[in-house]
């Protein structure tokens, strides 16, 4: 406590201590061997079915690694499908009971009476999250790209390697919103319970509700009157740009644009702003990333911002509760 | 500030909003010491301690402890103080090691040394069967023992323990009372708080009496009691003798009382023990001894009586 007086020492003793002993606790927990089980199955199964359908046309194509994440088998949808859904879930089965589980067991006490800061506390906390879900991650990349070249036969290319790599670091950014998300309840909200429920309720709302609220908005706020082309495009890009205050839209797009080298731009294009474009032709990767980049940014702010409220609360909570 | 104070306040203080928890308290404990305070639920001994620790922040007032300012150089104040607090919490699904290897690591302490220190903790406290089983299976008594074993870990100067024979059984409760008397012997300072007052009378060298956020009364048992109780020692007579008797045991130097709740029974409040002086103004007022028996006072009796005298006043 004490924000006006200088401390003593770094904020960050202990850090690494806190890291290891919480990824240890994560991965050996019964909760996350059932969520990489999990996604251990989705990633194989939706794999199996877009090597398959892959098969036929791997003379043509020049991105068939990144088809094996986008493409869809009915009734299987791509395998990017089933990450949005499962990283929120993961992240938050990650955080929800980080501090709150402290106070239950009757650690908390003990813990700051050690030579840490409560910085090196949650800050560990949230990086070991982190780390946890970018290990699930990265697994379940180095197995679909395995399993790329056993079943396609074909190896990868070095631009098909980065672009899929950046939609692993972005997948573990996003997961970043959700670990921090449920942080902040953690702290908030004394029961583990309530915490979980409190953080699948927002992740519903973005990922069911969100959507159609901003349709509501956007014909409120810019209602068409006589049906001219600007008062539609007035809509949709209102739409489009409250759609973006959720982090689903955001990661989507991003990963869109990443996954999919054909695609050139995100949101609206009036066929001006095509001119000179061939299209269908691939972007090149540094301007794929140049238009994911506030996508990108945009993420990781929300997830400073969540920290940054979370500390708030955490330094202000008594160490009695 | 002397070499060997060990804790040291002034007017410290400690309001919750309008509440005060802790009221201008001054409070000096030397090296080597085990000091007690005691209190009724809610007199501000936690807070006292949280304070103590810099783990609260204090309204006003100062602290020092070993020397350092607990507010603003936490992490040495923590480094060298060891705290087991009123609800002592392990990660159930670890071994008393696995427990103990995260202390030792979040004091900095590497690999190799960690092992040996934890290893000796366990063993001082008597848990040494038990290194690799779950704290989960640990009763209260071996919990409040692991506790020790984890403050050991850091090799502490002061050892701060709030309530640590709460819910113990007596065997259990007096084990632990052995380990704080070893670790007086071995130079560490206690301070603990506590409410089970003939604990505290023994273990404490001095205790601190706790009301309403004030510590009312300070010293050694035996000072209380002569403060509070008038006389520190009561001495039973038996003895047969002319009536005179009680007049003779009035006049011995350093009696403050004598009462004679029986016909060959006196009771006499002292400031020493006189049982030596007693025995001769009996023979020599013509009496026959039939029994001499010292009782010390006991803290139950000083709380009990300052309560009373509380009640009495206001
Ligand atoms: N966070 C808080 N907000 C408001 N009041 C508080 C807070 N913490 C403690 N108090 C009050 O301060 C007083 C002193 O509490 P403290 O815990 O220090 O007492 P204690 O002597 O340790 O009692 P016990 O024997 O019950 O442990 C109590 O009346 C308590 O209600
Ligand atoms: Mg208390």
């Amino acid at each position: 406590m004490a924000r006006s007086k200088v401390r003593e020492g770094s904020p960050w003793t202990g850090l690494w201590a806190v890291v290891f002993k919480e990824m240890a606790d994560h991965l050996t927990s019964a909760r996350m061997l059932i969520l990489q089980a999990l996604t251990l199955i989705t990633a194989v199964g939706t794999v199996y079915a877009a090597a398959s359908n892959l098969r036929d046309t791997v003379a043509q194509d020049r991105f068939l690694l990144l088809r094996l994440f986008t493409t869809a088998q009915q009734p299987l949808p791509a395998f990017v499908g089933f990450l949005a859904f499962l990283v929120p879930l993961i992240a938050i089965a990650l955080a929800f009971d980080a501090v709150n589980g402290e106070f239950n067991q009757h650690t908390m006490a003990r813990l700051l009476a050690q030579p840490i800061y409560r910085d090196a506390l949650l800050f560990g906390k949230f990086l070991a999250g982190l780390f946890t879900l970018a290990l699930v991650l990265t697994t379940i990349w180095l197995l679909i790209v395995g399993m790329g070249l056993v079943g396609l036969g074909v190896p990868p290319g070095g631009e098909e390697v980065a672009r899929s790599l950046w939609f692993l670091v972005l997948t573990v950014f996003y997961g970043g919103v959700w670990l921090a998300l449920a942080l902040v309840f953690s702290i908030t909200f004394r029961q583990p319970a309530t915490a979980a429920l409190a953080s699948i309720a927002v992740w519903l709302f973005f990922t069911v509700f969100w959507g159609i609220i901003v349709d509501l908005l956007a014909q409120f706020l810019r209602p068409v009157r006589i049906g001219l082309p600007s008062e539609y495009l007035a809509q949709g890009q209102l739409a489009l740009m409250l759609s973006r205050l959720s982090p689903n839209t955001l990661y989507s797009e991003a990963i869109l644009a990443m996954l999919n080298p054909a695609v050139r731009s995100l949101g609206f294009v009036l066929p001006i702003q095509l001119d000179g474009a061939i299209l269908g032709a691939p972007l090149p990767l540094d301007q794929s990333l140049a238009l994911i980049w506030p996508h990108f940014t945009g993420l990781v702010a929300v997830t400073i911002l969540l920290f940054a409220l979370g500390y708030t609360l955490f330094q202000r909570q008594e160490i009695r509760a | 500030m002397a070499a060997d104070v060990v804790i040291e306040s002034h007017g410290l203080t400690k309001h919750y909003n309008s509440f005060v928890a802790v009221d201008n308290l001054n409070l000096t404990v030397r090296h080597g010491e085990v000091f007690g305070l005691l209190g009724p639920n809610g007199a501000g001994k936690t807070t006292t301690i949280l304070m103590l620790l810099g783990l609260t922040e204090p309204t006003a007032g100062s602290v020092r402890v070993l020397g350092l300012d607990p507010a603003r150089q936490p992490l040495s104040v923590k480094s060298r103080v060891g705290y087991l607090p009123e609800l002592l919490g392990f990660y159930n699904g670890l071994t008393a090691y696995e427990n103990l290897i995260y202390t030792a690591k979040l004091n900095g302490l590497r690999r190799d040394e960690a092992h040996e220190r934890i290893l000796s903790a366990l063993a001082q406290v008597g848990l040494e069967e038990v290194v690799e089983k779950p704290v989960g299976t640990f009763s209260r008594g071996m919990r409040q023992r692991l506790g020790v074993a984890d403050v050991l870990i850091k090799k502490p100067q002061l050892i701060i323990m709030d309530e640590p024979t709460q819910g113990l059984d007596p065997e259990a409760a007096r084990d632990f009372l052995g380990i704080i008397r070893r670790l007086k012997a071995d130079g560490i300072t206690v301070l603990l708080s506590s409410h089970l007052l003939h604990q505290v009378q023994a273990v404490c060298d001095r205790v601190g009496l706790f009301y309403r956020g004030r510590m009312v009364l300070e010293g050694t048992v035996e000072e209380l009691a002569r403060r509070v109780l008038g006389g520190a020692y009561r001495i039973q007579v038996e003895a047969e003798g002319p009536a005179s008797l009680e007049e003779a045991l009035r006049r011995v130097r350093g009696v403050v009382n004598v009462t004679r709740p029986g016909e060959t029974l006196y009771e006499l409040e002292t400031e020493y023990d006189l049982r030596p002086e007693a025995a001769r103004a009996v023979v020599e007022a013509g009496g026959k001894l039939l029994s001499l028996k010292v009782e010390q006072p006991s803290l139950d009796d000083v709380y009990t009586r300052y309560f009373e005298q509380e009640g009495k006043h206001g």
